[in-house]
């Protein structure tokens, strides 16, 4: 047994595999070039997933209450010892931090190999892998810290990888643009976080993990409350919760196995992760309301704005966005397994459901309007077979995984007496279902609107979504063409690829889309496999909720609520799965055949009005670009002008200044004349006499 | 005041040689001419001798005499030396002063 | 009869004191230190220094005055010194710094503390201590050679070295050594002189 927790302390070997290969990537990839760096990226990162099994055997061959214990923490090296504050750079392997990187492993192995095809012909092809492997490293360094520092570490690492990869394509200013805004609200976050540790180390002098679990008691609850509220900023940034969601439809800019790892299946969850290994504070305080109607809330909103969304990943991120607060609800309410399980599930069926539609996209030569979408299963058939299981999955439709995680948290809710939020929460899977059917419908099923009665040369300019940048398929060739054909693309324009609500219907290209590489569809199924399956982890018979029991040292002392007897949790479920299933329904009927014209969306014609507040998003982007670039840029340019110019700068100036004055002054004794020198050692003189007839010998 | 051999206190001499010595302080601080200057530093190296023979002659010690004697040597020494700067400097400069001997002042001010 | 020795000396020093420090013409500041040394050389004369007595009026008055006098006569700076004093308060403090160093002077004369003890030894003694010492001369000499005898042989390369530098420093370079008195200048050809070349002959 000690030889297992022997092995527990090599947890650092699971970051340091992909840290390796973006280090060696970035100095030697141009020359490796394309596709071996590629498979060099894609191995480093199996083998971290196998190390990671090995640590998950090791766990399991503790007995249960040994497995979250401090002694399971590696101290690498002392990263800071400065005065009263020690940290270690350091892992803490426990089941929380050994599901996560297994999650963070096994998935990204997969989107790593999906990459190697779709990332095809691209001219920074060995950079992409280098920044992706650089992004596992940072998100493994974070949940397998062992304190908030190495965490918080992890936490910018991420930050800066999904800024360096949504700009990947940084020719194309909109995707500059968006990795910039996505930087920059992570950073408002990252001050909750930052604010958050100064408070910890302030109540308990260290911030290890090991120190808050046990010691959340001894915090005035005052202290507590702050602590959670600020890491729920830090949260909310990073996940993409109400107010700081307003990247993540924007990081859509990037490559697809992109948005597919980082903005579904990992980053995103770094916040999950946070509020779990901070859950003392959750229980000990009342901040758990807060963070469960922020993730209520936003569940539900972003389900509104999904539902209208014409772009294929924008809609994903929109359905991102709200099951994440699904899970921010269930760790709300204290509900850690449920919401760590949901997390699981949602990073097979939603990264199924990226890859898928980045194979749509891919095929389909770069167009991403489902407006101009329609019928693909005949030509895409293995994707289109992955992306129903993955839809049926997210729905929550028993027996796939999304029936047994998403609908656990919606009783969980019931169970735990919060009903308003139950009732927010179940309306959230009814919008799920009616935008992930419309979304499925629309690209493959119904008409196909890619055919036009123009024919395959449309006459007319719009080429808004025909993007100049290298994604990667043989049809470069027939779109270039396609733009000599009708005239130059305009520089000034600046095609980007992203279409939002409101934006006009592209020019259908004529050409029927193709089904992607093997080595893309593959992880797409292997994907859909899993979301099919895993509901299995942790299914709500007792003695087989593996995964709940699994977790349990990691949550200690939390109360676990079950149903009163088996009839009321099926009937709960089976209300959920109710629900979900009219809005299926509903949505059926509304695209089973497709849009009869591409500009005119049956939804938005029945919402009306309202239809222009939900595509917006509420105008919420529009409201901060307003705010900051109005009245913000305001102070900003009247802090320079005054404070920066006059005040900091005059105070530095002012005191070389007065110096200068001062030497100045000083300057007039030297002047070169002998006498005045002369002078100086006689009154000198006369100054040591003085002292010496006046004190001395008295 | 302690009692000499001769009648004349020894008071007396030191209140001089102390006169002496701030007169020739003084004018080395306030004249120009840099041989008028030397001669002022003479002033007071005399004034130093007749302060040390006094000495000599209240402690009944005849070492004070002894340094006198080396005073006037090097004091020679000194004023040879001295001497030839001066002519070394002035040379060329005829009815230079003290004052025009800047060369250690700041060449920024 | 002692005392009146003593105050017609004393004036005379005071005023060719005074006499160097304010005449305006070098060469008569020069000829007012030489009033002065002599008046120094009678009180070493009262206080029983019989060979300082000797030695100030032939080194001082006799070799450094005259040398002063060749200096003044060689560089022409017997022209008349301006009154005013371009540096500002230079007189002022200088006055006040003469009066308060007189005072001060003054006052640690006054106490016992400052002035030390009586030794009445033996072979130091400068009268007393039997007749084999001798007289002033002979005791200087004793104890010269005896307890001094290491600073008077570096006294006398002090002085060749003295000789020697004051001949390279005065010397126009590139030019032959002229008289090798102490510290006298030569004519000769133009050149500067404040370098010290080092160079012999």
């Amino acid at each position: 047994m000690s030889g297992s927790r022997d092995l527990l302390h090599l947890a650092w070997i699971i970051p340091a595999l992909p840290l390796f290969g973006a280090a060696f990537l970035l100095l030697f990839g141009k020359r490796i070039g394309e596709p071996v760096s590629g498979w060099i990226a894609t191995a480093l990162m199996a083998l971290a997933f196998v190390w990671s099994c090995v640590m998950l055997m090791a766990l399991l061959d503790l007995p249960m209450e040994m497995r979250a214990s401090v002694l399971n923490t590696n101290a690498l090296w002392s990263w800071m010892p400065a005065g009263a504050l020690h940290v270690d750079m350091g892992t803490f392997a426990d089941p929380l931090s050994i599901t996560w990187a297994l999650l963070v492993t096994g998935v990204g192995t997969l989107i790593h190999l999906y990459s190697i095809g779709y990332m095809h012909g691209d001219e920074r092809y060995s950079r992409f892998f280098a920044y992706l492997n650089l992004f596992a490293a940072s998100m493994l360094i974070l949940v397998l810290g062992s304190n908030f520092l190495v965490t918080f570490l992890g936490w910018e690492g991420v930050g800066l990888c999904s800024y360096l990869l949504i700009s990947f394509w940084f020719e194309r200013n909109s995707a500059a643009v968006a990795g910039k805004k996505a930087f920059v609200t992570n950073r408002v976050g990252d001050v909750g976080f930052l604010l958050a540790m100064f408070l910890i180390f302030a109540s308990y002098g260290t911030l290890n993990y090991s120190a808050v679990g046990p010691g959340a008691h001894a915090v005035s609850s005052g202290t507590a409350t702050a602590i959670a509220l600020l890491l729920l900023l830090a949260a909310c940034g990073k996940s993409a919760q109400i107010p700081l969601h307003l990247w993540l439809p924007d990081a859509m800019e990037g490559p697809t196995p992109v948005s597919a790892l980082i903005h579904a299946a990992t980053m995103v969850t770094a916040g999950v992760f946070v509020l779990c290994r901070a859950h003392p504070f959750l229980d000990v305080s009342d901040a758990g309301t807060v963070v469960a109607w922020v993730g209520g809330i936003t569940a539900l909103l972003a389900g509104t704005v999904a539902i209208l969304q014409p772009d294929i990943k924008r809609a994903l991120a929109y359905s991102t966005v709200s099951q994440l607060g699904y899970m921010f609800l269930a760790v709300g309410i204290h509900a850690y397994a449920a919401a760590v399980f949901m997390v699981l599930c949602h990073a097979f069926y939603k990264g199924c459901l990226f890859l898928g539609s980045g194979s749509v996209i891919h095929g389909n030569h770069d167009v991403q309007d489902m407006r101009v979408m329609g019928g693909f299963k005949k030509y895409m058939p293995y994707t289109a077979f992955a992306m129903v299981v993955a839809w049926l999955a997210i729905a929550g439709v028993p027996p796939l995984s999304g029936f047994f995680s998403k609908d656990e948290i919606i009783s969980q809710a019931f169970l735990r007496d919060e009903y308003a939020l139950w009732v927010v929460a179940i309306l959230a899977a009814a919008f799920t279902a009616v935008y992930m059917t419309r979304l499925i419908f629309l690209t493959f099923y119904g008409n196909e609107r890619f055919r036009v009665a123009d024919g395959p040369n449309g006459a007319a300019a719009g080429h808004e979504a025909l993007p100049v940048i290298s994604g990667g398929s043989d049809d470069d060739i027939a779109v270039l063409d396609h733009a000599a054909d009708a005239g130059e693309v305009d520089p000034d324009s600046d095609p980007s690829p992203t279409v939002a609500y409101g934006d006009p219907v592209p020019e259908p290209n004529g050409h029927p889309p193709h089904e992607a590489p093997g080595l893309m569809v593959l992880p797409v199924m292997v994907l859909a496999f899993l979301a099919a399956v895993a509901g299995i982890l942790n299914l709500p018979f007792s003695s087989m909720e593996w995964l709940n029991k699994f977790l349990e040292p990691s949550f200690r002392g939390v109360p676990d609520v079950k149903p009163d007897s088996f009839a009321q949790g099926f009937g709960l479920e089976m209300l959920t799965f109710a629900i979900a299933a009219c809005g299926i329904f509903f949505a059926y009927k509304l695209y089973k055949k497709g849009l009869e014209h591409a500009d005119r969306d049956p939804l938005d014609v029945k919402l009306g009005g309202l239809a222009h507040v939900f595509g917006n998003a509420y105008y919420y982007d529009h409201g901060i670009s307003k705010l900051v670039g109005g009245p913000g840029r305001a102070v900003a340019s009247w802090l320079d002008r005054v404070v920066d110019t006059k005040v900091i700068d005059g105070a530095v100036n002012g005191v070389g200044g007065f110096f200068k004055l001062l030497s100045r002054g000083v300057q007039e004794i030297q002047d070169g004349h002998v006498r005045r020198y002369a002078m100086g050692i006689a009154i000198g003189t006369v100054g040591i006499l003085l002292y010496v007839v006046l004190w001395i010998g008295r | 005041m302690p009692v000499l051999a001769t009648t004349i206190d020894a008071g007396w001499y030191l209140v001089l040689a102390s006169l002496i010595f701030t007169i020739g302080a003084a004018g080395l601080l306030t004249r120009r001419n840099v041989l008028v200057m030397f001669m002022c530093v003479e002033l007071m190296l005399n004034a130093v001798n007749l302060t040390f023979v006094t000495f000599a002659r209240e402690l009944n010690d005849i070492r004070g005499q002894v340094i006198v004697f080396f005073i006037l040597a090097v004091a020679a020494a000194e004023v040879a030396v001295g001497l030839a700067i001066i002519v070394a400097i002035f040379r060329r400069r005829r009815g230079a002063t003290a004052d025009d001997l800047d060369l250690l002042k700041d060449p920024t001010a | 009869m002692e005392y009146f020795v003593f105050f017609l000396a004393a004036a005379l020093a005071l005023a060719g004191a005074l006499g160097v420090v304010l005449l305006r013409n070098p060469a008569h500041c020069a000829l007012s230190l030489v009033v002065t040394l002599i008046s120094v050389a009678i009180f070493f004369a009262q206080l029983g220094a019989a060979l300082l007595v000797a030695m100030q009026i032939i080194v001082y008055a006799g070799a450094i005055v005259v040398l002063f006098l060749f200096v003044i006569m060689l560089l022409g700076v017997d022209r008349k010194e301006s009154v005013e004093e371009p540096l500002k308060f230079q007189r002022p403090v200088a006055l006040v710094l003469g009066v308060i160093l007189f005072a001060e002077v003054v006052f640690l004369i006054g106490h016992q503390w400052a002035t030390g003890a009586s030794s009445s030894g033996t072979a130091h003694a400068i009268h007393g201590g039997g007749a084999g010492l001798g007289g002033n001369v002979e005791r200087v000499a004793r104890s010269l050679f005896t307890d001094f005898l290491w600073p008077f042989e570096i006294t006398a390369a002090l002085l060749v070295l003295a000789v020697v530098g004051a001949v390279v420093l005065a010397r126009r370079s590139g030019e032959s050594a002229g008289t090798v008195g102490a510290g006298a200048a030569e004519s000769g050809a133009a050149g500067s002189g404040a370098a010290g070349s080092g160079e012999a002959g």
